[in-house]
């Protein structure tokens, strides 16, 4: 197959990655919570979803089954991280920059810790063929798009959908963009904000689990987890608040970041090993691109929530 | 015509603190009437009214609804009684179509269709004679577009009485005839409408009754028709309360500030000062009256080089003619500058220039008095920054309302505060902290600051000591011109009358005070003149110790009398 259409292939499924973690951060964010801990919700994620095969990868369980519990438990996981998230911002309203930072922290050290304990054998060797359904067995890219790619592609999708097309994401948007406004209707903004955080914690932990599990499978994959949950929050900017537009962003980001592997097989541009890492920057420029020209052109819709990152009082009315 | 009873207050009562802010009040609203609540700044109108609506809850007192007592705890249970509010600042999202803020938070509704809605809004804009496009985001609509979809919004809800916090405050008169035209409409299909107002005329145009509110009392409620303009501001204001402020003669004024037609536009596009004229003597307290939100801030921030102005001067006049010039204000590079001007003569009016000397031997001759200006200073502040003031070495201290938001910063100590005010002093990189600790000191000293120490962040001053190391800093400075907004809003008697104290002293000593106050009795009993802000406008100029509060109170309310300008007092 053309070269180019491999690596097209090969960056939706790389994407995918941050597909999760953005689609849960752009939920998050439009309940009006930055959450900077999406790094280590992500890392937690991969780390509950391996503790569960590792548990369950020796049982006489079928296959399906195993991937199912697999991908539960990342998402558990992922929740409970977001639960204490929410608890300390939206329940103590703690600075929520601060407590995603620690979040993040926190959860890459003790993802370290869990995969020191964890035996790859069990976990990696499991029912891998089932995550790559339907393309499982073929030798060419698409072999790489599995059924946990189409999962993030479909919650992408629904994501936007619920946001833009339903009474609950109506209400959800309203409690991100004046939560005052929300709550003088009848909204109740505290659940709200809960929900959305958790859920879309839960959403960006199988990112995690996805990629250490389905796109890399490898020992060493966790390692590099930590940097595509930072990504993931870039491409929320990207995507401008639209779960939908992650497919595409993700696809960009995924394109854009493993091109330096790509660009030394092209003979026409000389690029040495020095120059990999500059490579790998351009999400981030390509972020502040995007940054720079919704600025410019200052559509409302193109903003963040309006009470992104601010507590919300009842009796500061 | 036979009224029954929509709604009743009994007794109703709310303190904040040791503040009363509605005391007993009893209140009755009919079915098919337009009711008035009309009193001034702080009386309680807005509180009582939140009260049905849900936002506080009455310490005592009971709500009865067509005679059955209700518990109204959340604004979601003011809906389910089919009351609704509009408040003064909108509930809105901005990024929402008018249909989709409408819709927010109904229940009844299954399905989320907007096709349904929109028809419904489009039914009742019909009805009542609004006129909307429910597809219209709200970030795209003027003021009173805004207020139609929260009017809508109450409507959809189906509710049957209406509150309107001061609805007319941002309208124009076009838009007023408008919606006052919508309000009939509504009291001819059987709803209540409470509006909450201080504009006199409105409340005779529109209201059947009116309820006076005077310091959280229900004074009286009146039928409009009995009702004139003059016996409303009476029950409104209320009787003179002498105080006992020192008010000495002011001695020798001299005009310091010149206010020429000044022109302001906010943000949202509504014009806030109009024209705005007046001269601030050296040696006298202008007072500045007027309801809240009627430009007074805008105006004080205008001087003070914050505002953005549309039109107009603002002239600084320091009468400095034969005077030495000095470093207190001036900085060595302004003197400099100002000589390269030929602004300056020596003792026997010859010319000054310091060619060829170099900054030591000019900050000698300065510094032995022999540096004389040729003329009194004029400079035009206007579009001028703080900072730009500053260096032109006017002494402009300002005192705003928001204490802890633009005065001082919280969660520093006074020291810190007060290096706030002379940061740029002291050797290239470096602040110098000894003098603004001795000011810190000193301030605590003389204006009795309850304090725990000069390093407590000031954010855990009572408002009182607040106000005084703010008023004590900005003194300090030795202003010529000094404006207070507010200066004893929420202090106890004692810490007004320091404040009142220090005011007095700055004027003896030939400062130019502006003093915006709320409470007439304080204007009257401590300014020499009082200038009177109506909507942005000035609407009158009286000497504070022949005007009466009636006087005031209708200049203040009155949108049609054109501005008089009454005796100076000088």
């Amino acid at each position: 197959m053309n070269v180019w259409l491999n690596f097209l292939i090969d960056s939706l499924a790389f994407g995918a990655t941050f597909m999760y973690g953005s689609t849960g951060e752009i939920l998050t964010e439009k309940a009006g919570h930055l959450n900077l801990g999406i790094p280590g919700i992500m890392c937690m994620g991969g780390a509950g979803g391996c503790l569960v095969l590792n548990l369950v990868g020796n049982s006489n369980l079928p296959g399906f089954l195993i991937v199912i519990l697999g991908i539960l438990g990342a998402f558990f996981m992922s929740v409970l991280m977001g639960l204490i998230y929410s608890f300390l911002t939206i329940t103590l309203r703690a600075n929520q920059n601060v407590t995603g930072l620690a979040l993040t922290t926190f959860g890459v050290g003790l993802m370290k810790v869990i995969f020191s304990k964890l035996d790859s054998v069990v976990y990696l060797v499991g029912p891998k063929e089932l995550y790559r359904w339907p393309f499982a067995g073929r030798t060419d890219a698409l072999q790489c798009l599995g059924v946990m790619f189409f999962l993030a592609v479909i919650i992408a999708l629904l994501a936007s959908w619920v946001l833009f097309r339903t009474k609950v994401g109506l209400h959800l948007r309203a409690v991100g963009e004046n939560p005052g406004t929300a709550d003088a209707v009848g909204i109740n903004v505290t659940r709200y904000k809960y929900v959305a955080t958790m859920v879309g914690s839960g959403i960006a932990g199988l990112g995690g689990f996805y990629y250490i599990i389905d796109y890399m499978a490898s020992m060493e994959a966790y390692l590099s987890l930590e940097a595509f949950g930072w990504l993931s929050i870039a491409l929320v900017i990207f995507a401008l608040w639209r779960p939908h537009m992650t497919i595409i962003g993700s696809t960009v980001f995924g394109f854009l970041f493993s091109c330096s592997s790509y660009i030394t097989n092209i003979s026409w541009i000389n690029v040495t090993m020095a120059a990999k890492p500059l490579l790998k920057m351009l999400p981030y420029i390509v972020t502040i691109l995007v940054l720079i020209v919704t600025s410019i052109r200052n559509k409302r819709e193109d903003q963040p929530p309006q009470s992104l990152g601010l507590p919300y009082f009842r009796e500061e009315r | 015509m036979e009224k029954s009873i929509a709604l009743s207050m009994r007794g109703i009562t709310k303190r904040f603190g040791s503040v009363v802010a509605n005391n007993h009040v009893d209140l009755d609203v009919y079915q098919g009437e337009i009711l008035s609540i009309l009193g001034e700044n702080g009386c309680g109108k807005t509180t009582l009214m939140n009260m049905i609506a849900g936002i506080y809850f009455p310490d005592e007192g009971k709500i009865y609804k067509e005679g059955q007592e209700v518990v109204i705890r959340s604004p979601k249970d003011a809906f389910d009684l089919k009351i609704g509010m509009i408040h003064q600042h909108f509930k809105l999202v901005d990024l929402f179509t008018a249909a989709e803020n409408i819709v927010l938070g109904v229940k009844q509704e299954n399905a989320y269709n907007l096709k349904d809605v929109n028809n419904r809004v489009s039914e009742i804009a019909q009805k009542y004679g609004f006129h909307i496009d429910p597809r219209k985001k709200i970030y795209d609509m003027s003021v009173s577009e805004k207020q139609t979809v929260e009017i809508i919004k109450v409507l959809y809800r189906g509710a049957d009485i209406l509150i309107l916090d001061e609805p007319t405050a941002v309208l124009t008169p076009q838009e007023i005839e408008r919606l006052f035209n919508v309000l009939k409409r509504m009291k001819e299909d059987g709803k209540s409408i409470i509006i909450i107002t201080h504009k006199l005329h409105e409340v005779l145009s529109v209201s059947d009754r009116v309820a006076i509110l005077r310091k959280g009392e229900h004074i009286a409620t009146v039928e409009t028709k009995d009702a004139t303009e003059s016996s409303l501001t009476e029950m409104m204001v209320g009787k003179k309360i002498t105080l006992n402020i020192d008010r000495s003669e002011p001695k020798n004024p001299q005009p310091r500030l010149f206010v020429k037609n000044l022109n302001c536009v906010d943000p949202e596009g509504i014009q806030v000062l109009k024209d705005v004229s007046f001269t601030a003597n050296g040696g006298e307290i202008l007072g500045i009256a007027g309801i809240a939100g009627s430009g007074q801030r805008e105006l004080l921030e205008a001087i003070a080089g914050l505002q953005p102005l549309t039109g107009g001067e603002i002239i600084f006049h320091n009468p400095k003619k034969d005077q030495p010039v000095t470093f207190f204000h001036k900085s060595l590079n302004r003197v400099k500058e100002l000589a390269s001007q030929e602004a300056f003569h020596d003792e026997y009016g010859n010319p000054i220039s310091f060619g060829g000397m170099n900054n030591k031997q000019i900050r000698g001759w300065v510094e032995s008095g022999k540096v004389l200006f040729k003329e009194d200073e004029v400079m035009n502040l206007r579009d001028k920054t703080p900072l730009e003031i500053r260096e032109l070495g006017v002494r402009l201290s300002f005192v705003p309302e928001d204490r802890l938001g633009m005065g001082l910063v919280g969660s520093m100590g006074i020291t810190d505060n007060m290096m706030l005010r002379s940061y740029r002093k002291g050797p290239a990189g470096f602040v110098d902290r000894k003098k603004p600790r001795q000011l810190a000191d000193e301030i605590i000293r003389e204006l009795e600051v309850a304090t725990p120490g000069v390093n407590t962040p000031v954010r855990r001053l009572s408002g009182g000591n607040v106000q005084k190391v703010l008023v004590g800093r900005e003194i300090a400075f030795a202003p010529k011109v000094l404006m207070a907004a507010y200066p004893v809003r929420g202090l106890d008697i004692n810490s007004s009358y320091t404040i009142y104290n220090l005011l007095n002293k700055q004027k003896e000593k030939g400062v130019a005070v502006i003093f915006v106050g709320e409470d007439l009795d304080v204007l009257l009993g401590l300014c020499d003149r009082i200038l009177v802000i109506n909507s942005g406008k000035i609407t009158g100029l009286v000497d504070a110790r022949t005007a009466t509060k009636e006087e005031i109170g209708l200049m203040m309310t009155q949108t049609d009398t054109p501005a008089k300008e009454a005796v100076p007092c000088v």
